[in-house]
């Protein structure tokens, strides 16, 4: 499944995803690479600076290229308003698969993160919110133990405290590595979503690159309002493993936000930089409902 | 006690002569009828769903529907539903919760079709839908897998109060031929990874899965099919007789309970 994303992005990239022998030759090397971004959509070069603070889009052709959860929270809620729920928790090997614990362990030096989820209390513009953001650098944001536990407890939190709840999903789907036990995920996180949805409170979808596999298939399909980034990758199954039922090439924008809203799955296609407005006005739109949403 | 290991169970449930949901029917239940589509796009042949007796008892049977010879299989698309197959069997789960009636849901698929319009008509959407609603469905479900459970193309019908399997049976996140696809690039070593995915009946009960296995005669069910109807049958009498009188809202919460405590970790205060 991972393998057909990495492959997707690089056939939407069409073909000109730097590897590094043409950087070096392209760009002379006494140029920290921090310095300049070339999108790998459009090859266009500018300076760091100007992605980073253009949001990380490319200011050229407007791909929205994926960012770390903690960049996402910086961006989209108030300053210092997170306030984390279970920090700590790690995922033990529930099917003994070899090499899992290691690869987890590098992966956490890489990243600093724990797992592939953030969940927490935040605000935006002043207004309380439950939030859950994945982040793809962590095993693609495969969805295994730990991510199903802690959404299931921010949606629970949300639930009791009578709270919306915004979630960013980013996703390979369900962690392979942690068997069935990752499917289960599937069902118990899509249970704490109908019980949040039953309890009459509201629950917005932001789908980032990529929403796939049994993500997709359970928590990230079910919002009240399911919003997408531009052009990102939104689906069930894995490009190739279409490719080769059909016997044919699909077309680059199968399975892009615009694919999705086109076909019905997808309200609205939200620019990163007017998310936090978006959100912001949504929330407000749901406070003055009649209901356990009422105080 | 089922010592195989999971890739010769694999070959178990793919013989050709394996029992399937049509079979099992007019076994188990008397006066099936038949039910037909979403009431949306269609018909999908990968899923039968219908309403029956059991023992004297109204149920609604959905299942998903493994062919047993190429005709039939084209038919049911090989028991790989569309998202109009998965919206049949919710839209049949709530006509079932009208009237009270108890679901039986029989799992028995390699996965959810991968294809062009499977997509098109958001298969991601339609599974996660059945997730949501038969967590709340205020009537019992009982799920068994009879063969192959493909990762959330089977679970899609197993969101239930009790999860039964057949004892040769298999469950996994994802087919093991697509778990070799992606862990070595090589789908042809399905039955190597079908050893190490953990996804047989006594591996899913260890992991607090799968609640009740269901003996098959030694080789497999195809060697008996009457033995293993009147084994599934007793299950569900066991079954009904744990749950159907159950208040609905402990019935709920158990349900809820039962997926909820699935998962390993661990919170490290301290670090």
């Amino acid at each position: 499944m991972l393998e057909d994303l990495f492959s997707v992005v690089k056939t939407r990239f069409n073909g000109t995803e730097p590897n590094t022998s043409n950087v070096k030759k392209d760009v002379k090397t006494d140029i920290p690479k921090d310095l300049l971004f070339k999108c790998p959509r459009c090859s266009n070069v500018t300076f760091m600076d100007d992605f980073t603070g253009n949001a990380k889009v490319c200011p050229k052709c407007n791909y929205h290229s994926r960012i770390s959860a903690k960049e996402r929270i910086d961006m989209t809620f108030d300053k210092g308003s997170l306030i984390e729920f279970d920090k700590n928790m790690t995922s033990k090997n529930p099917i003994d698969f070899q090499d899992y614990e290691e690869k987890q362990e590098s992966i956490r030096e890489k990243t600093g993160l724990k797992d592939a989820i953030i969940t927490g209390e935040a605000t935006i513009r002043g207004d309380r919110v439950v939030i859950a953001v994945m982040d793809s650098r962590y095993m693609m944001a495969s969805m295994g133990s730990v991510v199903g536990e802690k959404l299931t407890r921010a949606f629970e939190f949300a639930t009791e405290n009578k709270l919306p709840i915004i979630v960013f999903t980013a996703s390979g789907g369900a962690r392979m590595q942690e068997g069935t036990v990752s499917l289960m995920q599937m069902a118990k996180t899509s249970g704490a979503v109908a019980r949040h949805n039953e309890a009459g409170l509201l629950y917005i979808t932001v789908m980032t690159d990529p929403t796939t596999g049994g993500v997709t298939a359970s928590f990230a399909s079910l919002g009240d309002i399911i919003i997408a980034e531009p052009k990102v990758l939104i689906g069930f199954a894995g490009r190739r493993v279409i490719e080769g039922t059909i016997k044919q090439r699909l077309p680059d924008d199968f399975q892009s936000a615009e694919f999705l809203m086109e076909k019905g799955f997808v309200d609205m296609i939200v620019e990163r930089k007017k998310i936090r407005r978006t959100l912001s006005h949504l929330l407000k739109l749901h406070q003055s409902k009649g209901g356990a949403a009422n105080e | 006690m089922n010592n195989l290991p999971a890739s010769e169970r694999l070959d178990i449930v793919r013989n050709k002569f394996r029992p399937t949901v049509r079979d099992y029917i007019p076994m188990l239940f008397d006066d099936f009828f038949e039910m037909h589509g979403d009431r949306y796009y269609g018909d999908d042949g990968a899923i039968i769903g219908g309403i029956a007796y059991f023992n004297g008892t109204p149920v609604t049977v959905i299942s998903q529907v493994k062919g047993r010879n190429l005709e039939e299989n084209k038919a049911s698309n090989f028991s790989m539903p569309h998202p109009e197959g998965y919206r049949k069997a919710l839209r049949l789960a709530h006509q079932a919760e009208k009237f009270y009636r108890p679901i039986i849901c029989l799992i028995d698929t390699p996965g959810a079709f991968c294809g062009v319009e499977a997509e098109e008509r958001g298969q991601g959407e339609a599974i996660a839908k059945n997730l949501m609603e038969f967590m709340t469905l205020k009537t019992p479900v009982f799920s068994i897998v009879l063969g192959e459970g493909g990762s959330g193309g089977a679970l899609a019908l197993g969101v239930c109060d009790e999860l039964a399997m057949l004892s040769n049976a298999l469950y996994s996140v994802i087919s093991p031929r697509g778990f070799a696809s992606i862990l070595w690039k090589d789908a042809t070593r399905e039955r190597e990874a079908c050893d190490i995915m953990k996804i047989t009946a006594e591996d899913l009960q260890r992991l607090g899965i799968c609640d009740y296995i269901i003996e098959e005669p030694e080789g497999g069910a195809h060697n008996n099919p009457d033995l293993v109807a009147e084994n599934i049958s007793s299950y569900l009498c066991d079954a009904f007789k744990r749950n159907l009188l159950k208040p609905i809202d402990e019935l709920l919460n158990d349900r809820y309970t039962k997926f909820r405590k699935i998962g390993e970790f661990e919170e490290n205060l301290d670090s």
